[in-house]
């Protein structure tokens, strides 16, 4: 109850100090609220092909539009947000993860750990994300979970060098030097004392890699190496578009628009977080 | 500033070899059978084991992975970097051929913007809080979320419907002909470039604004110097050095953006070819074009590096 009352309050704080911030992350919400509840928004089936209506424009009975094989394009752009935010939110998550428990460790324990786990984060970004993710994908065959796996790969270097540099300063603490004088190992000091320090900037970290890795996402479907079809997500459909000779308008429209209104939320209430929560941040992402 | 430079390109030989390690590791040591990423599932069905052994034995995958890997480096020390298991070409013959195509627009985008987004973050930061900060703090904003191939997917459906545009088959090289280059390259470099002043925008905004409040404009100011001279002679150079450090991150959002973009377009340049061969499997392909995108990467952080070192001299020292 007390847990509840004080997320509120924190929300309601967010809200009165950077409205701006707070309405697009509403509006993201609506989002994600639209894909989970996809099957009440819309009469129609995804996947029901309906040879007497192929390629027609936005009216008032298929508001987006229909594609080459006549489906409702406004219902797959629903069920296919299903694929885009889960394969988006699940891979910041698990790389962001997989980043922070690197970052404390690293900037823990310092030293030549510290060292050589640098030099392999550079290498890491030695390739930019799209291409080492697209690499990724390719051989391990394309599905939702070769996707979040090889985007989460692309979103550890950065989480780390972040993690590790709150962890660094963090470490820097009397309070870290009390609890190893009472004799709490390197496990306990790094993740019951270190980690939750870190809380704050990983929030940030993932609003604002969740932008970015929307257009991954969509980018790699988009070149081919996405869910399998039928199913939709946000960057097929825009790959399936493509491959008319004379691409609808409103097949190509409507996908990417959606993508560009979800980063653009995702970024401004990143934005906002950061402003809020973690100014140390700036400049950084 | 010798040793510095020293030191720098020292740091990046390992890096490279790490790259090498990193792109051989995805390919052979992730799950996956090596000829189902070569063949179809159909055509996989129909082997014979005996056949897939022999398959196996002339694309070299069943030697020790120690052995591959160090075939492999002889490739890229040679520069032949091997030869497409489909077309039977040499894939540094196709990277001569296409490399440039995917080289101009990245430059060319670079340019695009730093013409775009330098005046709009300048004026911004001289004129805070105004209407035209805010109009370009609003398209900044909008163009930091618009996926770029979606942007060149609009562009091309505009193209066909208002000017009968034809996507580009062949690639032109520009000392064949300079006008037919420029029409393959000029529009992905465009959407590239958009993409990229916004970021440009924002940067020289937030750095030109800071740069404003130090104490060494004030004197220059406070001796009589003009407001242009000032600008021009103080604000600007310190102003511009973290964009120069973004363009060279850019670089990593050109390679990558630009596959994207030139498949969009159908631009035949390095990105259009990594997909084409991811499409026909042709791994050896793929991997040595990842290498190049990677190669490139390094060498223009590095270049960035350097050129900080010489632009900004107490990082010499350090």
């Amino acid at each position: 109850m007390n847990l509840i009352s004080s997320t509120s309050q924190t929300i309601l704080y967010f809200a009165r100090k950077s409205p701006w911030a707070f309405w697009w992350g509403f509006v993201a919400l609506l989002v994600i609220l639209a894909a989970v509840f996809a099957p009440l928004l819309t009469p129609y089936d995804p996947y029901a092909i309906d040879l007497s209506k192929m390629q027609a424009p936005p009216d008032s009975k298929n508001i987006m539009g229909t594609d080459s094989i006549g489906r409702d394009l406004y219902t797959r752009l629903l069920y296919g947000a299903r694929v885009s935010l889960f394969v988006s939110i699940c891979s910041v998550l698990l790389g962001n993860s997989v980043g922070a428990v690197w970052g404390v460790v690293s900037g823990y324990l310092g030293g030549k750990t510290d060292l050589i786990s640098q030099r392999v984060v550079e290498i890491m970004l030695a390739l930019p994300g799209l291409i080492l993710a697209f690499l990724i994908v390719l051989i391990m065959g394309a599905n939702v979970w070769s996707l979040i796996l090889s985007i989460a790969f692309t979103r550890i270097p950065l989480a780390t060098r972040v993690i590790r540099s709150v962890a660094l300063t963090t470490s820097q603490n009397m309070y870290i030097d009390a609890a190893r004088s009472i004799g709490a190992s390197e496990f306990r000091v790094m993740f019951r004392h270190i980690a939750p320090q870190t809380f704050a900037p990983f929030l940030v970290l993932f609003t604002i890699q969740l932008g970015a890795v929307i257009i991954t996402e969509a980018s790699l479907s988009y070149l081919g190496l996405g869910v399998a079809p039928p199913t939709a997500s946000w960057g097929t459909m825009l790959g399936e578009a493509s491959q008319l000779l004379y691409p609808l308008w409103w097949h190509v429209f409507f996908p990417g628009a959606i993508i560009t209104i979800m980063v653009l939320a995702f970024n401004l209430l990143g934005d906002g977080l950061r402003d809020e929560f973690d100014p140390r941040l700036r400049g950084r992402t | 500033m010798k040793k510095y430079v020293a030191q720098r390109i020292l740091f990046a030989i390992p890096t490279l070899i790490g790259l090498t390690i990193l792109i051989f590791g995805i390919m052979r040591i992730l799950p996956g059978d090596p000829l189902g990423a070569f063949y179809s599932m159909e055509s996989m069905e129909r082997f014979t084991d005996a056949q897939k052994d022999k398959l196996m034995a002339d694309l070299g995958l069943d030697r020790p992975l120690y052995v591959q890997y160090a075939s492999w480096m002889g490739d890229l020390l040679t520069g032949s970097l091997g030869k497409s298991f489909l077309r039977g070409d040499n894939v540094a013959d196709m990277i001569l051929l296409r490399g440039p195509i995917s080289a101009q627009i990245g430059v060319l985008s670079i340019v695009i913007s730093w013409i775009i987004g330098l005046p709009v973050g300048i004026l911004s930061a001289v004129k805070p809080n105004t209407i035209w900060d805010k109009i370009a703090s609003f398209f900044t904003v909008l163009f930091l979320a618009i996926p770029g191939f979606w942007l060149a997917m609009l562009v091309v459906v505009a193209q066909i419907k208002f000017w009968q545009y034809k996507s580009p088959i062949v690639s032109v090289q520009i000392w064949e002909n300079p006008i037919g280059n420029m029409e393959i390259i000029i529009m992905p470099a465009i959407v590239l470039g958009i993409g990229m002043a916004a970021q440009v925008a924002r940067m020289a905004r937030s750095s030109l604004f800071e740069v404003l409040r130090e104490d060494f404009v004030r004197t220059a100011r406070s001796k009589g110097l003009s407001e242009r001279l000032t600008m021009v002679r103080h604000a600007l150079p310190n102003a511009l050095l973290p964009v120069i450090t973004l363009s060279g991150v850019l670089l990593g959002f050109v390679l990558g953006g630009s596959v994207a973009i030139e498949q969009a377009f159908t631009t035949p340049g390095l990105g259009k070819a990594l997909v084409t061969a991811a499409i026909d499997r042709d791994l050896n392909v793929v991997q040595n074009l990842t290498f190049i995108y990677g190669l490139v990467f390094i060498s223009v952080t590095l270049a960035v590096d350097l050129m900080y070192g010489y632009l900004d001299p107490r990082l010499r020292v350090q």
